[in-house]
């Protein structure tokens, strides 16, 4: 809990729910991010007894026990909500409260072994009531959604009961595309740090980990195929590589929280480390007649090159399970070549907004990244002619997180509207989401976590919530209790201001 | 091997310094590697050979020299001498220890301490305490010498960063000597526990941090609007009900810890109690402490700065900054008196009353000189000088130079408040250039360095009482999440500009060396955020 007196800002929000519900209520819930529909009913609360409480498959569900994405969900939530005790007598005769041992998860299709894609369903009811208490959705990722919702709900009086109110939540993302970009090339993040953050994005309900792999600093990951890329390219091979069950680790961790992993190599440029471990890849850079000994992008002409590429990013298909591959890109015909050469493996794939403002012929299906601020125009004006081409499109440019300044920058990362643009509802339409980035040049596994945390929740909130969620001053008591709820979870959060939680940081 | 100068520069009119070659091994791209000594802050002076002399970790030790005015009963120096093997050899995980034996070459098999005058074990440093020291690191014995005990914890942080590893993992030092001291007396970090509260750990913390960088200084910015952790002995409402909470307190056990801590590592305390203002959470404990804001004729509930026009005021101060002066043994005690803001007082019908009966006109500064006259005049009368932020200066408050040290805090012309503040003979301590809570994207430790603190026009007599300066981070967005690696390396910037000759201020060298000080500061247990894209050798 944050100070009230401290903050000067109540916690009991007036706030106006949204869509169907749309009336004034008082609310004693505090979620992040806010659901589409919330209704909560203070005068009626149950009591959670922490030694019964436990989660179960509904009968009518069409996954049951067994199913590894929630049957590990119910344990991780069980663990977040009443932590591993020991807690007070259950028993208070006194205290005429409905105790509530379960709760029925209700799942419509089935599917648990698969991994999550742009078009899975997120959508969620949970229904806490006398005569139900349940969380209904159409997949597994909307149940993860759902009782990530469930835990902010649950409250902890001083006497350490566990309750939560009579509640009403009709739930679902306002974007399906919702990531968060981290760099292991300008700093290498290790394994550790990088499972932690999918934790967190677990907490914000982001679905997509964006992960930047490589680049000029170094080259960490460990390719089967060329071994000598991390070899040679990674800051220190015996420590600094992701091998390849590390990347297996992140994608299942991942897969386990309803979070893609869309992995970025990018070329042509971007690409010095590459050339330590593959003689002849890049271009040699001349001064005069003579090589200046320096070098420049993968070499275009090199027959070798393509033969190299083609082998490559065949291995990159086959490691990593998502449709979509980020291939960065900015030259014409390389680029060209590149996506010809993914598609063929049957992949999607997003390029960065160059590609599209370089004119490189791209199919339909394409997505592209929008990350500049002004150039060559202001960012809305780029997702205007961006979706008016027809081209998907992600968001970026007011969220590299990377760029720190002095307060409460938050504020500013959460008045963006990512459909403030001229265009048709067909245009809007073709807005997926977006991205908060991390880039790392001044970032590593020493800072990375405060810096990122609560700042990116602002982004989680934007891409999940409704658009008119959108007061930075109601956001601030819930982002302040969201933060509190984060270092409770052992995350390293750090403060929108002064203040303090009841569960501080501790070391 | 190439013979490179490795600190050219460090030339100062009074002393004869020497530049004979000094060795530097080539740096490898990126990589922050302890593979070469990286000093910070950088020595006095420092001449190395290319001999390189090997350091057993199972042999190596640190302990006295005979003719020593210090022993094993100085537990300072014992102390000093466990974490320094520690810092020498700890972060290594698993030291080959068969291979470091059998290396070829000249062992060095001991550094010897030797204090040469009183050693002050046992004092607390003060603003006088010398930090001198000089060491020589030759075969088969390295000789650290001191005259007092703070100068050899300056100079075992020295010879600890000038232990490296070879190719082979082996631990090496090459002939050296070094003789240093400090260019500023007064070089410290101001931490605020009020905004946030901060564990007892992270302060800890940031005292090995300071320890690493020479800094001399904990400016313990204790209490403020927000709350009130102190727990006084006398008035324990104070933070009984001006803390966050029960469990956001700092006990005396607490403090105590800290000032050993601190005293152990050469460092002085230093608490701020800031009043008038600057003191919401005064009032929740203290009943009539402060002025109460009236809108028109009737009390709005707020409560302004301290009631000066009490007796009770007075009363309450006597015996709390008796107690306060009892608790921190420093002899100087800051009493902030920033940003006092007039308005309340103005509103309130008894104030205004006072103010007609002592003749002061509208000149609400006259009521706040009133106020930190009596304050100061109390605590002198326990001993203790004192420190004011500039404010007081400014207002006119009549101080005397012998017991008060004036703060330069204000961003804007401060060059102009250096030169009038020692203009007017008081001594003084800079922070303006240096809030490290102001962030933005980039190198910013580049601006802090840039620093020049005796840039403004005056005598040689005024340079002379600028003491030093002080890192600020102010704590409306740091608490133990993120003090850390938002206070280091970019505080490190302002250690050198401190201890470190006026003209080492080439920027591409301390970045290298910044980067493999950031890195051993890391393996230290210092989160310690990069300076750029790189890594760090584990």
């Amino acid at each position: 809990m944050i100070s009230l007196e401290h903050t000067g800002v109540l916690l009991l929000l007036t706030l106006l729910a949204v869509g169907t519900l749309a009336q004034t209520q008082v609310l004693e819930a505090s979620v992040w991010p806010w659901p589409q529909n919330i209704r909560v009913s203070p005068n009626q609360t149950f009591a959670l007894n922490p030694s019964l409480f436990h989660f179960q498959y509904s009968a009518a569900s069409a996954v049951q026990p067994g199913c590894s994405v929630l049957d590990e969900a119910f344990v991780r939530y069980l663990r977040i909500i009443f932590g591993t005790g020991p807690w007070l007598s259950p028993d208070r005769p006194d205290l005429k409260i409905t105790v509530k041992n379960s709760l029925d998860v209700l799942v419509a299709v089935p599917g648990c072994d698969l991994f999550p894609e742009m078009n899975s369903l997120e959508n969620y009811t949970l229904t806490l009531s006398n005569q139900q208490f349940v969380l209904k959705s159409h997949t597994v990722w909307g149940a993860l959604r759902g009782l990530e919702t469930f835990s902010q709900l649950i409250g902890r009086s001083a006497e350490g009961m566990f309750y939560v109110n009579c509640t009403d939540i009709v739930d679902f993302p306002r974007f399906p595309h919702r990531g968060l970009l981290l760099d292991t090339s300008r700093h290498y993040l290790p394994l550790q740090t990088i499972l932690e953050t999918l934790d967190v994005m677990a907490y914000n309900k982001f679905n997509v980990f964006h992960w930047h792999i490589v680049d000029d600093p170094s080259f960490p990951y460990e390719s089967v195929n060329f071994p000598e890329l991390s070899r040679k390219g990674s800051y220190d091979p015996a420590s600094h590589i992701y091998t390849m069950e590390d990347v297996k680790t992140v994608i299942e961790y991942a897969r386990l929280r309803g979070i893609r992993v869309l992995a970025e190599f990018d070329t042509p440029g971007h690409t010095l480390s590459w050339g330590k471990g593959i003689p002849g890849l890049l271009t040699p850079c001349y001064s005069g007649s003579v090589p200046s000994g320096s070098y420049g992008p993968v070499n275009p002409i090199l027959n070798r090159t393509y033969e190299f590429m083609a082998s490559f990013f065949q291995e990159i298909s086959d490691v990593f399970p998502d449709f979509y591959l980020h291939l960065g890109g900015d030259e014409v015909d390389f680029t060209c070549w590149l996506l010809n050469i993914v598609s063929s493996y049957r992949k999607g794939y997003i390029v960065w907004q160059e590609v599209f403002d370089n004119d490189v012929k791209l199919s339909p299906d394409t997505v592209v990244h929008v990350w500049r601020e002004t150039k060559p125009v202001p960012y809305a004006m780029e997702m205007k002619n961006i979706t008016k081409a027809g081209y998907r499109v992600l968001l970026s440019s007011p969220w590299y997180l990377n760029r720190i300044s002095y307060g409460q920058d938050w504020q500013k990362i959460y008045s963006v509207e990512p459909l403030d643009f001229e265009g048709s509802p067909e245009q809007e339409s073709l807005v997926i989401g977006g991205e908060a980035c991390m880039w790392g040049e001044f970032v590593d596994m020493t800072n990375l976590t405060p810096r990122l945390w609560p700042r990116a929740g602002a982004v989680a909130e934007r891409l999940w919530s409704s658009k008119s969620v959108n007061d930075t001053k109601l956001a601030y008591a819930r982002l302040a209790n969201f933060r509190c709820e984060l270092l409770r979870r052992g995350v390293q959060a750090q403060p929108l201001f002064v203040g303090f939680c009841e569960h501080d940081f501790y070391h | 091997m190439a013979l490179r100068v490795f600190c050219p520069r460090v030339m100062s009119p009074s002393a004869l310094l020497l530049l004979l070659p000094l060795l530097l091994l080539a740096g490898v791209p990126l990589a922050a590697a302890a593979t070469r000594p990286a000093l910070w802050p950088l020595p006095v002076s420092v001449q190395q050979t290319p001999n390189l002399l090997y350091l057993s970790p199972v042999s190596f030790e640190i302990t006295h020299g005979l003719d020593s005015s210090a022993g094993p009963d100085c537990f300072l120096l014992q102390d000093a001498f466990r974490r320094y093997h520690q810092y020498v050899f700890g972060y290594s995980e698993n030291p080959d220890v068969s291979r470091m034996s059998s290396s070829v070459g000249t062992e060095i098999q001991k550094l010897l301490v030797v204090i040469t005058s009183d050693s002050e074990c046992n004092a607390y440093p003060n603003i006088t305490s010398d930090e001198s020291y000089k060491l020589v690191v030759q075969a088969s014995v390295a000789v650290l010498e001191a005259r007092k005990v703070w100068g050899a914890l300056r100079g075992l942080e020295t010879f600890s960063q000038l232990v490296y590893r070879d190719s082979y993992g082996a631990y090496v030092i090459n002939e050296t000597e070094v003789t240093d001291f400090p260019r500023f007396p007064f070089r410290g970090i101001l931490i605020d526990t009020s905004r946030h509260y901060l564990p007892l750990k992270t302060i800890l913390m940031t005292l090995d941090a300071m320890a690493f960088n020479k800094f001399n200084v904990l400016h313990w910015h204790i209490v403020d609007d927000n709350s009130f952790p102190y727990q006084s002995m006398a008035f324990p409402e104070l933070s009984g009900k001006g803390a966050f909470s029960h469990a956001h307190v700092y006990t005396h056990t607490d403090i105590r810890h800290v000032l050993d801590y601190a005293r152990l590592r050469g460092i002085r305390v230093i608490p701020e109690f800031d009043s008038p203002g600057h003191t919401n959470a005064w009032g929740k404990g203290q009943e009539n402490l402060l002025t109460a804001c009236y809108a028109g004729s009737q009390k709005t509930g707020f409560f302004g700065p301290v009631n000066p026009i009490l007796n009770t005021t007075y009363d309450f101060l006597s015996t709390f900054f008796k107690e306060v002066s009892q608790v921190f043994p420093d002899n100087y005690i800051h009493l902030g008196g920033d940003e006092v803001d007039f308005s309340c007082w103005k509103s309130n019908p008894d104030v205004t009353k006072f103010m007609e009966e002592q003749g002061f006109g509208q000149s609400y500064e006259k009521l706040e000189s009133y106020y930190i006259q009596k304050l100061v005049d109390i605590v002198s009368s326990t001993n203790k000088g004192n420190l004011v932020w500039q404010e007081v200066f400014d207002n006119k408050v009549k101080l005397n130079p012998q017991t008060t040290i004036v703060e330069v805090w204000k961003g804007s012309y401060y060059e102009k408040e250096l030169s009038d503040v020692t203009a007017a003979g008081f001594a003084t301590v800079l922070l303006s250039p240096w809030y490290l809570d102001y962030i933005s994207y980039g190198q910013d430790w580049r601006r802090y360095y840039y620093v020049e603190p005796l840039q403004f026009s005056g005598t040689s007599t005024q340079k002379e009482l600028v003491l030093g300066g002080t890192a600020a981070l102010w704590g409306e967005y740091v608490d133990a999440t993120n003090l850390m690696p938002r206070l280091w390396p970019r505080a490190s910037a302002v250690g050198e500009r401190l201890w470190s000759s006026k003209h080492v201020r080439d920027e591409n060298d301390a970045y290298n060396r910044l980067t493999e000080h950031r890195c051993r500061m890391v393996r230290r247990g210092i989160p310690a955020e990069p300076l750029y894209v790189g890594y760090c050798e584990l």
